[in-house]
């Protein structure tokens, strides 16, 4: 079932410009963003999806312009600003040497916060990773990593979603439990922004096509 | 807090399952070490009093090997990402990584000092003066690493810049480590120097996290 949408968007850019490399990537980019809303960023290779992205998360200092989050300038409160987000870049953030399920446990206590058994069982049954929980992540395959920051993507339960490519390297049923994944996280009132090229499956999402 | 040391136990269980990489660092150390007497000869007089200096700069280099690997494994698995969106200071991250890195190679090294410095004849005070120094010493040295490692991240040919910028960072270190076990045969006061050797680094301490932490996010961009 549908939440109700406040008045005020939770995320808020205004005016936002980034610079790599002395040339600009975007300028004067301005979006609103509610509870519940999934913003699509499309665009060329190179137009820039991925620094927005990375400018949102504060990884790249942007030139100018301003990000709101919940009516305060998260520039002002990094930290806590970095405790709504979780981020799914294009590597996929998993240390080859340790087991799917040290890998998702230590990303959120490196989070600062010890993940719940029942959390963590959610996520591998989502993401059908029961199977491979005690192998290393070295061993498998770019998809089963993929799902695998997936998993830790939606352990985090932060509000806001980053994802850079999420449909990577997935199959066919790995895709399709993703998009689940992602409805649930909508449906419950959380934020996503995600960087594709592919349709993400939810009815109603927004899209921002980058200019190249 | 929590994050510090989940930090740490990762980097700790990492080096734990690649044992191999701190088995080389330390064979490193042995050879290099064990060269000396072999090349100089066995003048029992000469080689107890090079012993200290000869340990303390083959620890030094000993101790660069492994630094390159810090910070890049994560910059190229993007968990470098993670660390910089984790929320709590990044500061307390790099302390963490350099925690790590000092207890896997820094407190090895000051174990199995004294066991090479009966190669070179030195008298049991004086083994126990080497791994004392060691031990408040090498903490710096993987301070002063870590911020070369992260300055030096995403470089070309990081590896010989980061000994370049590390090396004549950690003289201080090395001149009082050094010069702590003559003490023993001029009859200074050991304690002074290991006093300066631990002054050196809390001053690492008090400042390198910042540094670290401004140039990882700098990488991160």
């Amino acid at each position: 079932m549908a939440p109700t949408l406040p008045d005020v968007p939770l995320l808020n850019v205004a005016d936002l410009a980034c610079r790599r490399g002395g040339r600009p990537v975007f300028d004067r980019l301005s979006f609103a963003l509610g509870a519940g809303e999934l913003l699509a960023l499309t665009g060329r290779n190179g137009s820039g999806k991925t620094t927005l992205l990375r400018a949102l998360a504060l990884l790249v200092r942007p030139e100018a312009g301003t990000i709101v989050w919940q009516g305060a300038n998260v520039q002002d409160d990094p930290e806590t600003w970095r405790g709504q987000l979780a981020w799914l870049g294009h590597l996929d953030g998993l240390k080859g040497d340790l087991t799917v399920r040290e890998n998702l446990l230590g990303a959120e206590r490196l989070r600062g916060r010890p993940a719940a058994d029942d959390r963590l069982d959610l996520a591998l049954v989502a993401f059908d990773l029961n199977a491979l929980v005690h192998r290393p992540v070295r061993i498998l395959s770019a998809g089963q990593r993929r799902r695998t920051a997936l998993a830790r993507v939606m352990l985090t339960q932060a509000p806001l979603w980053l994802l850079d490519e999420p449909l990577n390297a997935l199959d066919v049923v790995a895709q399709q439990a993703f998009r689940t994944v992602l409805q649930q996280h909508l449906a419950h009132g959380g934020l996503a922004i995600a960087a594709t090229h592919a349709d993400l499956g939810v009815p109603g999402a927004r899209t921002f096509e980058l200019a190249a | 807090m929590t994050g510090f040391l989940a930090l740490l136990s990762r980097d700790l269980r990492l080096a734990w399952r690649r044992p191999g990489d701190v088995a080389v660092v330390l064979a490193f150390f042995v050879v290099a070490t064990v060269l000396f007497p072999l090349g100089i000869g066995p003048q029992a007089n000469i080689l107890a009093r090079i012993a200290a200096g000869v340990l303390w700069c083959t620890a030094l280099f000993a101790s660069m090997l492994s630094l390159d690997r810090l910070f890049a494994a994560d910059y190229e698995d993007g968990s470098l990402d993670l660390l910089l969106l984790a929320p709590w200071p990044l500061e307390l991250a790099a302390l963490a990584k350099c925690a790590a890195h000092w207890i896997v190679t820094g407190l090895p090294l000051a174990v199995l000092a004294p066991l090479l410095g009966v190669t070179f004849g030195l008298p049991p005070e004086a083994l126990l003066a080497l791994a004392a120094t060691l031990l408040v010493g090498t903490p710096t040295l993987s301070l002063i690493g870590g911020l070369a490692a992260s300055l030096t991240l995403g470089a070309r040919r990081g590896g010989a810049l980061l000994a370049l910028l590390a090396l004549p960072l950690c003289v201080p270190t090395l001149i009082f480590g050094a010069a702590a076990i003559e003490t023993l045969m001029t009859g200074e006061d050991l304690l002074a120097h290991i006093a300066i050797l631990a002054a050196l680094a809390l001053v690492a301490l008090a400042t390198t996290p910042w540094a670290m932490a401004a140039a990882l996010r700098q990488a991160g961009e």
